[in-house]
């Protein structure tokens, strides 16, 4: 095996992930020799390596196959993985300015938000059942800890420790699922697995690894009906956490369920269309209807959270290529609109504390116009109305789902999206037309800044962002058939 | 040939651990450790099942997979000891019924 060893020019399909191994050992000594409290600069130092590594991933030119086939970088995980970085660089620029308040200033947790980074990566290139499980653990692992760091913090250490009982379990049925796939096809790399899948006829236990596959993914994209760590996990993790659980690591587990479903299961794509229809049609109508009775903000956000990974299943059941390219554009979006919300719920803190409930936002009109504007703006996108992004990311998965024939899912999940509107534009009403209760100080700049930015490109997401982001989607998708 | 232990033995006794650790997280009504245990339990199946089928295929690959399962659930399991210390540091229990502080 040595004689196959290019030299470190092989291995340039790999040097993001390495650039970020190598950067996290870094921080991490830096943090630990650091003579002073390090945890700003730390942060500062996490946000320019993530930072540079994406715009890095998002223009190499290096494609292709490594470490005997366990890792492969193409154009789809490039998209993935662009998306996935820039998702934590936002998540870690939300913390800084409240990290004293989350109990976030340690300089700990930079270092693990670029490890779990490292493990998306990972997830987003596995192209083998062995790299793709060590991707994903790397990556819960990390966000195991990040979601109990504030350790003196009953809720964040019961939201950590439901986070770890549930996420152990969803490892173990998807290992189990691999163990069977591996067994009755005898291969873990994913296209030997589609290539022998080909072969054989309907093999009863190779549909068993399936299931167990698809469910333990599913935990990590709480899909419906594994969805119910969630909204107890972002109740209780300190905010910036759960604006960086709502982002990143979903886009990386739905890229991976995507690699997964098209790299090793197309042969037998009917089977796993059914689970994935129902965990779409699921998630969608639960989540519309449970989050209707919800006050507390969090959790409407795990809700809403849960209704858009149904929404972006509708894009993945329809097995086309414009049905992955309609999930691409959809976590991408997705991720804008939830990186903004939290950037506006984050913004909000007075003298007793962050704002918690809907009630909490009475009035915010008047006191603070901009941030009333923005979070009404993100409200009106996630529900999908034109001319904003959410519209977008809608109009394409259905689209896709309505060439595949499929137009029961797509009326369902229009119903579902009018039902999620009461509860998305109830947040709109209480800030436009109740009367103030609590007045809030001015926000912090960078919050200001991410919502002004993120808000900018929601808007005028048809005339800027679209075009680009579809085409680049496009060639994503391409890589995968 | 009752006599003889093939792949069937091995998926069986590696099926019924599983169900036992996926049941033992479910129904257990008392003690967080239990939990642990059962997690346990539900990897160590699946090393069953891949060491088994790594012998049937006669196939390096799967007693591989078996080496890397092992070492991440020992990290798994430190993570989740460590979690549960913090977490009865806060609560002063470890009772399943106590981890309730969140509902709805």
């Amino acid at each position: 095996m040595i004689s196959e060893f290019g030299g470190f020019a092989s291995l340039a399909p790999a040097y993001p992930e390495m650039l970020v191994a190598v950067g996290a050992l870094a921080l991490l000594m830096l943090g630990v020799f650091a003579k002073r409290e390090a945890s700003t600069l730390v942060t500062g130092m996490a946000i320019g390596l993530l930072a540079a590594v994406a715009l890095f991933v998002a223009f190499q030119p290096s494609q292709g196959v490594l470490f005997a086939g366990g890792f492969i970088n193409d154009e789809f995980a490039r998209f993935m993985k662009t998306l996935v970085i820039a998702g934590s660089v936002f998540a870690l620029v939300l913390s800084v300015s409240n990290a004293q308040d989350h109990g976030l200033n340690k300089f700990e947790y930079p270092v693990l938000v670029v490890l779990a980074t490292l493990g998306m990566m990972m997830m987003v290139s596995a192209n083998d059942l062995m790299s793709l499980y060590v991707g994903l653990e790397l990556q819960s692992l990390a966000l195991y800890v990040v979601a109990s760091i504030k350790r003196d913090s009953t809720r964040a250490t019961e939201a950590g420790l439901k986070y770890f009982v549930l996420g152990a379990l969803s490892s173990g049925m998807l290992l189990y699922g691999a163990s069977l796939v591996y067994g009755f096809t005898g291969h873990t790399q994913l296209d030997q697995i589609a290539a022998a899948a080909a072969l054989g006829d309907r093999n009863i236990g190779l549909i068993f690894g399936l299931v167990f596959l698809l469910a333990g993914i599913a935990f990590k994209i709480s899909a419906v009906p594994f969805h119910m760590w969630t909204p107890d996990v972002y109740e209780g993790a300190p905010t910036p956490v759960t604006a960086f659980f709502a982002s990143a690591p979903k886009v990386a587990a739905m890229a991976l369920l995507i690699r997964v479903a098209f790299e090793a299961f197309e042969p037998i794509a009917r089977d796993w269309q059914q689970v994935v229809i129902f965990l779409s049609i699921a998630s969608m109508v639960l989540a519309s209807f449970a989050a209707i009775g919800q006050n507390n903000l969090k959790r409407l956000m795990a809700y809403s959270s849960i209704g858009h990974i149904g929404f972006a299943l509708v894009g993945l059941s329809a097995g086309s290529l414009v049905g992955v390219e309609g999930v691409a554009i959809y976590m991408a979006i997705y991720m804008a609109m939830t990186i903004g919300t939290f950037a506006c719920i984050l913004a909000l803190r007075n003298e007793n504390g962050y704002v918690r409930t809907i009630d909490d936002l009475a009035g915010l009109a008047q006191g603070r116009p901009f941030v009333a504007a923005m979070l009404a703006m993100f409200m009106f996108s996630l529900v999908g109305l034109p001319p904003l992004a959410g519209f977008f990311a809608k109009w394409y998965v259905f689209l896709a789902a309505m060439e595949a024939q499929l137009f029961i899912l797509a009326v369902i999940g229009m119903l579902a999206s009018a039902v999620s509107a009461f509860y998305y534009l109830r947040v709109v009403k209480v800030m436009y037309f109740d009367e103030p209760t609590a007045t809030y100080p001015v926000p912090a700049v960078e919050l200001r800044v991410v919502m002004g930015l993120v808000g900018f490109l929601v808007l005028s997401y048809y005339f800027t962002v679209g075009g680009p982001l579809a085409r680049l989607a496009h060639e994503a998708a391409g890589s995968l058939f | 040939m009752t006599s003889v232990i093939g792949l069937g033995h091995f998926l069986t006794v590696a099926a019924i651990l599983f169900t036992i650790g996926v049941f033992g997280i479910f129904l257990n009504r008392k003690n967080i450790i239990i939990i642990l245990m059962s997690v346990e339990l539900i990897l160590l199946a699946v090393n069953i099942n891949l060491v088994a089928f790594s012998l049937h295929l006669n196939d390096l690959v799967g007693q591989v997979f078996a080496l890397l399962i092992l070492t991440v659930a020992a990290a798994e399991a430190a993570i989740g000891l460590a979690i549960l210390v913090i977490f009865f540091r806060n609560r002063g229990s470890i009772a399943v019924d106590d981890v309730n502080t969140m509902r709805g």
